[in-house]
């Protein structure tokens, strides 16, 4: 890259970013991806057909168009219930979306505080968060989940408060290790000689300088949030029904999985594609931000 | 060394210590265990009877204490659901899931550390393009969808492998390859990373000066000092597997710990999810130990570092 900066053509800065953003076939693949998924969770009222909740028995197990026995009245057919399956589809990435976010962000405030904390003062508060660190990796986060949200009762808000309250330990590595190495730069003395409060130099230099790893590691926690919500409602113990979960209706399909198998593979393909492309896109802004190459 | 390993151990039973804590408190986080052990047609004399009986009335320190010492002694409570002392229970199928586990591991090896070294052999040719494929597939895959598409196609249009059980090895060939695919895309990365390392490194160059042949360097010199971390993975990735036991032994029916714990949170069988949660969790703590002190004893440089 450092090839282009003494570019004499002299390309300006914008169109070279756009050049390698749009280069990057992951990074605009998993962009796409995540836009048309995010296109679905907002438009579901417009583009939803049908009412995914309406219950029709004299309508149940209509495969998809492309099958012979399909009706353009229901695209992507209906489940066991006959409810309308792009309906359920649609609202359904409604549910991911809002889990895999609100999960990062609880997530990311809790592991990224841990982290600046242990990252900047060392010492004693560094030991006290690494062996908090420790204690969350010896648990095994799909049966904790299962239990926690089980004993609690599985709805919504409480599948995002566990996750969140469990997927902070990425967050926390990644803001400990940027801090420290960032502490340690010119600047940051500057800021404390002339006086600068901690939380300032905290908000002011230590922030904006972890912001690249701080995406790509947020990418990857919400794959991994949505990925867990998924397998905690097909266990039947996270989002409860009716509500329309992509891994709630893969639980609901399993009986008819033998005679009807599209039932399993469309919201699983949904859900396929959605973390692939919070994944590629995650990947793309570590290439794009650090272009010494993958590995 | 000896230091080292010592203060490690003290921290993995800091760490064991802190683990039971939070097991103890997370089946308290129910509202009232007694009114789940009673069932929902007890009356509220019921209720308070068990609640005696238990020592739940006792403050929660001592109830604490209680239970670890009892559980420190192997004791570990009956199971509400069978009326059967928990340990027995859990270590029945303990062996089925460290057998998903191991070969889980293995085929996640098997597919990991070859493709690996081949990817940094000839980075940017199509076998690294393949390699990537299937790391950045397998970690978007959600196992429990890879498990039923398993059972649809393989087990079912082609007959080839029994859907549900444990009774023969077949039955833990789709498990096995599930969860271990879930393993690979780690394993296959920081093999391939390695090996890119190594390639360029000097004593590299020097060997092949010195005229070695370059399957020999290969496999001699750059794989033996890219594998030390991968070894340490596989272990912290069997920690893994072993967790990921819960969706996929219950997908398939498996009877090991995974589906033994599923049932158990179903049924509010809470003595037999606490012992689950702490032998998982003992597991993950011990492999770790284990892979820690592995690579200080392998690279020394480790121990000064973390030792100091």
């Amino acid at each position: 890259m450092s090839a282009s900066v003494v570019d004499p053509l002299a390309v300006n800065a914008i169109a070279r970013l756009r050049r390698r953003i749009f280069g990057h076939a992951g990074f605009s693949f998993g962009a796409a991806v995540l836009a048309i998924v995010a296109l679905m969770a907002i438009l579901a009222p417009l583009l939803s057909p049908w009412d995914p909740y309406d219950q029709d028995l004299s309508r149940r197990l209509i495969p998809p168009i492309w099958h012979a026995h399909g009706t353009a009245a229901h695209l992507l057919g209906t489940d066991g219930l006959g409810r309308d399956y792009l309906s359920r589809l649609l609202y359904g990435a409604r549910i991911s979306l809002l889990i895999g976010l609100s999960t990062m962000a609880i997530s990311g405030l809790i592991g990224g505080t841990l982290g600046v904390l242990a990252g900047y003062f060392g010492g004693g508060i560094d030991m006290a968060v690494s062996f908090l660190l420790t204690v969350r990796l010896s648990l095994p986060v799909i049966l904790v989940a299962l239990a926690a949200v089980a004993l609690v009762h599985g709805s919504l808000l409480v599948v995002i408060l566990v996750l969140g309250f469990l997927l902070w330990d990425r967050f926390l590595v990644v803001m400990r290790s940027t801090t420290q190495q960032i502490r340690r730069l010119d600047y940051v003395a500057a800021a404390e000689a002339v006086g600068a409060s901690t939380l300032r130099i905290l908000a002011s230099e230590v922030l904006p300088n972890a912001l690249n790893n701080l995406i790509v590691v947020a990418t990857l926690e919400m794959a991994n949030a949505i990925l867990l919500e998924a397998a905690l409602s097909f266990l039947g113990l996270g989002v409860q029904p009716p509500l329309p979960s992509w891994g709630l209706m893969l639980s609901e399909a399993k009986p008819f999985m033998f005679f009807s198998p599209w039932l399993i593979t469309i919201p699983g393909i949904m859900l396929f594609l959605l973390v692939l492309a919070i994944n590629l896109l995650g990947d793309g802004v570590r290439d794009l931000t650090a272009p010494e190459g993958r590995g | 060394m000896f230091t080292f390993a010592v203060k490690r151990l003290a921290l993995a039973l800091l760490v064991a210590l802190t683990v039971s804590l939070i097991s103890f408190f997370l089946v308290r986080l129910s509202s009232d265990v007694a009114a789940a052990i009673a069932g929902p047609s007890a009356t509220a004399a019921d209720i308070e009877a068990i609640r005696h009986h238990y020592g739940f009335d006792r403050p929660l320190p001592v109830q604490y204490l209680d239970w670890l010492g009892h559980t420190l002694r192997g004791d570990f409570g009956d199971s509400l659901y069978f009326r059967k002392p928990v340990l027995g229970l859990v270590v029945e199928r303990m062996p089925v899931t460290m057998t998903l586990g191991a070969v889980s591991i293995l085929f996640a090896i098997a597919l990991g550390v070859p493709l690996g070294v081949v990817a940094a052999l000839r980075p940017n040719s199509w076998i690294d393009r393949l390699a990537l494929a299937v790391s950045v597939i397998g970690q978007a895959m959600p196992s429990f969808w890879f498990g039923l598409l398993l059972i649809l196609y393989l087990g079912v249009t082609l007959r080839l492998l029994p859907i549900s059980g444990s009774d023969t090895w077949r039955h833990f060939v789709m498990p096995a390859i599930t969860l271990g695919y879930y393993a690979t895309p780690a394993i296959m990365r920081l093999t391939r990373s390695g090996m890119l390392e190594a390639l360029s490194a000097d004593y590299i160059r020097t060997a092949r000066a010195k005229g070695l042949r370059y399957g020999k360097v290969v496999g001699k010199h750059a794989l033996r000092n890219a594998i030390i971390p991968v070894v340490a993975l596989t272990a912290v990735q069997l920690g893994f597997v072993l967790g990921g036991s819960v969706v996929v032994e219950t997908i398939f029916a498996l009877n090991g710990m995974g589906y033994l714990a599923y049932q158990s949170i179903v049924q509010n069988d809470f003595p037999v999810v606490q012992a689950i949660v702490l032998t998982l969790s003992a597991f993950y703590i011990v492999l770790t130990l284990a892979a820690d002190l592995l690579n200080a004893w392998l690279d020394p440089r480790l121990r000064a570092v973390s030792g100091a």
